[in-house]
This record gives C-alpha cells, sequence and structure tokens, in this order.
C-alpha cells in the first residue's frame, strides 16, 4: 500500500494535498484497492459548499457504491472532468487522480486529519 | 471468517491472492485478481472457479421419479440417463423456493444442485412432502466438492488435463466416471456464465490437487483463477436467474420469464393449481432487461419509475464488462414492460432514464 508524505488522510480513505488555501481532494491506494476496478465516478459541480464530512460525490467499482466525502469544509473550486470519462485513472494513479479542488474556509481542520505513517497504522488496523 | 463453512479450497485461496467475503454463510472468494480481468478471461480464454458450496442432494427409490415430479415444475420424466435438466421448485402459490438442476443418474437415482443458501431450506421441503413415496433423500453436500471450468478453452484444458472422454458431451449431459489424471469427477457440460465450459464434482479430498493440476495445465490456454464477483457479472450478461434477485419466493416461474421449465401439461405438481390461474389471467409483473440512457449504475434493489410512479424494481444491475453499457435487469409491471418503453431508474433520489431492451444481454454461440 503507497501513501505520500506530506499529504493529509481521513479514516474514510481520502487524500488532502494542501496547495496554499487549495485542498486537492483524492482517494486512497488502499481505498482504490479494496473497491477493485473502479467504473463510475460523480462528482460536484464547480462552486458547491461542502462541510467537513459531507458526501461530495459517488465512486463505483464493478460490485458496489461508496460515498465520497471532503475530510474539509470549503466552496469547490475545480472539477477533475477527466475522470468521469476515464475512471479506471482512479486504479491506475490514486494520488495522481484528484478529484475536487476545495478552497478551504477553515484551514485547522487539517488538524483533525492523519498523516501518512498514522494513516498506514490505521489501515493496518481495519486490515 | 472463524464462523462461516469453509469449502476444501479455503486453505490455499490466499496463495491465489483471494478477496474472501461471507455468500450465505460461506466464506468465498468474491476476487482473486480484479472481477474485470477475471470476466474477461472467461469469455475469452477461461476461467476455474470454485462453487463447492453448491448443495447436493440425493434422491434414490423406486418412487424418485413421481416424487421429483411432483416437487419441480419440469417434467423429469422425460430426462434420460446421464442428462441435466434446469428446474424449478415452488409452493403452493406458484412462489419460486428454489431453482436447481437435476442429475438423472438411473431411473431411481438423482441428483437436485441446490443453491447453497437453501440447501437446508430445499432438504426439509423434501422431506416434507415425501411421505407416501418410496423414496430416500441424502444431503451429500459436505462430501461433494465443485469446480466449474467455464470459457472458450474449458474443452482444451479438461482434455489437456487428461478427461479426454469430455470431447463428446453435449451442453446438459454429463459422464459419472471421468477420471482427471487419476481422480475420479462427475463432468457435466454445464455452467453459469453463458459460455462453453463444465461443471466438476468430485470427493473433497482432491480438491487442492485437483485445482492447481487444473490451473496448471490452463496456464498457456490463458486460464484464470475466477471468483464470485464475476460470476455474478457474467450469469448477469447471459441473463441468468439468481436467487434472491430475479427469483424468490414471492416470484412466479411465469414472471421470471422462466416459462420453458414450467410443464402445466403434468398431471399434478406443488403450486400447478396457482400457476394455471396465472397463466390464464396473464403476470401482473414481469422481467425485463433495461439500457440507462444517462450516466450512472443500476443497482439491485433501486426503484423503476414510469411517469412518476412506481412500477417495479432492479433485480440485478451492472456496468457490463463485455458491452460496456449500464444496463440491469428489473421486475416491473406488465402494462410497461414492452420493448422500446421508455422507463426511469431512481439513483440517489434522481430519476434517471433507461429504455427496456431485449434479453439477454450477451449470448455467445458455442457447441451445444
Amino acid at each position: 500500500m503507497k501513501v505520500i508524505e506530506g499529504y493529509f488522510y481521513s479514516k474514510d480513505h481520502e487524500w488532502v494535498k494542501v496547495e496554499g488555501n487549495l485542498a486537492r481532494i483524492g482517494i486512497t491506494d488502499y481505498a482504490q484497492d479494496t473497491l477493485g476496478d473502479v467504473v463510475y465516478v460523480e462528482l460536484p459541480e464547480p462552486n458547491s459548499d461542502y462541510q467537513a464530512g459531507e458526501a461530495f460525490g459517488v465512486v463505483e467499482s464493478v460490485k458496489a457504491a461508496s460515498d465520497l466525502y471532503t475530510p474539509v469544509s470549503g466552496k469547490v473550486a475545480d472539477v477533475n472532468g477527466e475522470l468521469t470519462d476515464s475512471p479506471e485513472k482512479i486504479n491506475e494513479d490514486p494520488y495522481g487522480s484528484w478529484m475536487i479542488a476545495v478552497e478551504m474556509s477553515n484551514s485547522s481542520e487539517l488538524n483533525e486529519l492523519l498523516s501518512a505513517a498514522e494513516y498506514q497504522k490505521w489501515c493496518a488496523e481495519e486490515g | 471468517m472463524e464462523h462461516l463453512l469453509k469449502t476444501p479450497l479455503y486453505p490455499i485461496y490466499e496463495e491465489y491472492g483471494a478477496k474472501v467475503v461471507d455468500f450465505a454463510g460461506w466464506a468465498l472468494p468474491i476476487q482473486y485478481e480484479g472481477i474485470v480481468q477475471e470476466h474477461h478471461a472467461v469469455r475469452n480464454t477461461a476461467g476455474l472457479f470454485d462453487v463447492s458450496h453448491m448443495g447436493e442432494l440425493e434422491i434414490t427409490g423406486p418412487d424418485a421419479i413421481r416424487f421429483l415430479d411432483r416437487l419441480l415444475t419440469n417434467k423429469i420424466s422425460s430426462l434420460k440417463d446421464g442428462q441435466v435438466q434446469y428446474s424449478v421448485m415452488v409452493d403452493e402459490r406458484g412462489g419460486i423456493l428454489d431453482d436447481v438442476l437435476v442429475y438423472r443418474f438411473q431411473e431411481h437415482r438423482y441428483w437436485v444442485i441446490a443453491n447453497a443458501a437453501n440447501r437446508v431450506k430445499d432438504f426439509e421441503w423434501m422431506q416434507k412432502h415425501a411421505e407416501g413415496y418410496h423414496v430416500e433423500i441424502n444431503d451429500l453436500s459436505f462430501k461433494v466438492a465443485q469446480f466449474a471450468l467455464q470459457g472458450p478453452k474449458a474443452s482444451d484444458i479438461l482434455k489437456a488435463a487428461g478427461g479426454n472422454a469430455a470431447e463428446p458431451m453435449r451442453f446438459f449431459q454429463f459422464a459419472e466416471t471421468l477420471q482427471i489424471n487419476g481422480i475420479n469427477c462427475l463432468v457435466s457440460r454445464t455452467g453459469y456464465t453463458g459460455e462453453d465450459g463444465f461443471e466438476l464434482y468430485f470427493n473433497p479430498e482432491h480438491a487442492i490437487t485437483l485445482w492447481r493440476l487444473l490451473l496448471e495445465t490452463g496456464r498457456d490456454y490463458g486460464l484464470k483463477p475466477a471468483g464470485l464477483g464475476c460470476r455474478d457479472t457474467l450469469r448477469f450478461e447471459a441473463c441468468l436467474p439468481l436467487y434472491g434477485h430475479e427469483l424468490d419466493e414471492n416470484i412466479t416461474p411465469f414472471e421470471a420469464g422462466l416459462d420453458w421449465v414450467v410443464k402445466l401439461n403434468k398431471p399434478d405438481f406443488i403450486g400447478r393449481e396457482a400457476l394455471f390461474i396465472q397463466k390464464e389471467n396473464g403476470v401482473p409483473r414481469k422481467l425485463i432487461g433495461f439500457e440507462l440512457q444517462e450516466r450512472g449504475i443500476p443497482r439491485s434493489g433501486y426503484e423503476v419509475h414510469k411517469n412518476g410512479n412506481q412500477i417495479g424494481y432492479v433485480t440485478t444491475g451492472y456496468y457490463s464488462p463485455t458491452l460496456k453499457k449500464n444496463i440491469g435487469l428489473a421486475l416491473i409491471d406488465t402494462v410497461y414492460s414492452n420493448q422500446g418503453e421508455d422507463i426511469q431508474v431512481i439513483i440517489r433520489g434522481k430519476a434517471v432514464k433507461a429504455i427496456i431492451v431485449d434479453t439477454p444481454f450477451y449470448s455467445k454461440k458455442y457447441k451445444k
């Protein structure tokens, strides 16, 4: 299982890459491996507002649909539309496949998230 | 996983990268390499499934035919030795208790292959209705292991593994004592994938040896271990029903489109009267296939609507790996069940457009 140093992680298996006040959000390598082949992704419209912990979209594997939760609050500044046409990219490159970029309204929420090492430990316990 | 039943292959699942899940109380592999890869392997080359969870109920005795013809809707008396027949067992209301394969060994000896989830229920139902019949019912499920070797290369692989005698076997026939490298197997040309293939029944003590032998022999043919995940997508594309989805105790075989397994001209069988009346009056609901016209994946249990009203529900739905479309089966009001009819599937609260299409979604011509 791959993690990236310097990213933040949620217990729901989303990663957050911080660029200034912008948070890029995707799902982790562990998540894509657990899901299996991703065949469908549904993402929000730009400018939608979300609270931390709220579902912003859906990712579906062959077997099942899973909600995507944003680990931070804010407005959606950008959406990775490429994934809608090629959802398999989420399996191939989970950390390159950001889903939404959120303009954070409360960056202190990042303190609630896990570091790479903490997240790895969390997955080991869950698995 | 400790409390679950295990097949004789369970000890080596991990070696093949299996992801094990609880299926009807059994610890079974949902996938090895991945559902989509395994799905394509079965369509293009071959896949090997451990389906030892299936139930085998043996019916013996001088009244075996009469008994089975009373309990099952299809005509058991038309079977010859070495033939297999698909049938359903219904209750007095015509509701489906299980769908089964019946193997005829001789006039007085049969196997009924039951779904794992229904094995105990079927056995008890049979016992309950055996009074007055000279038959014996034995549950052999834990004395018999089963693999399914499925795909266009299945026949070549079986031959290469030493099962030469399998070649002349026709669709829905079986050989009781086929030797595969010294292992005695009952082999039938049957399956649940929409491809040519075989199902092998054998003593559980040979499971690991036979699994390794077949996979090794089949490697050059592109054979892969295949899990329950692709078993479901494969059978779904071929529109083979799954108990608990397309079939259950509140669905009749006519609603499920299984008219061909109901022989109303048999003098009597359990459920005949109810089914006869339904045939006369017409079915209130029908199982149909549909294709989404907008983005989304239909899933089992989703509501189907027409003009804002619910007219039924999705029984199975998938992104089809072979057809690369989002398709589903649904049980809906007969009034709206014509091909070409526009319907809506409710996906996470949103009505998504769909159109009723011809079934099966996938059908391949192979030797029968």
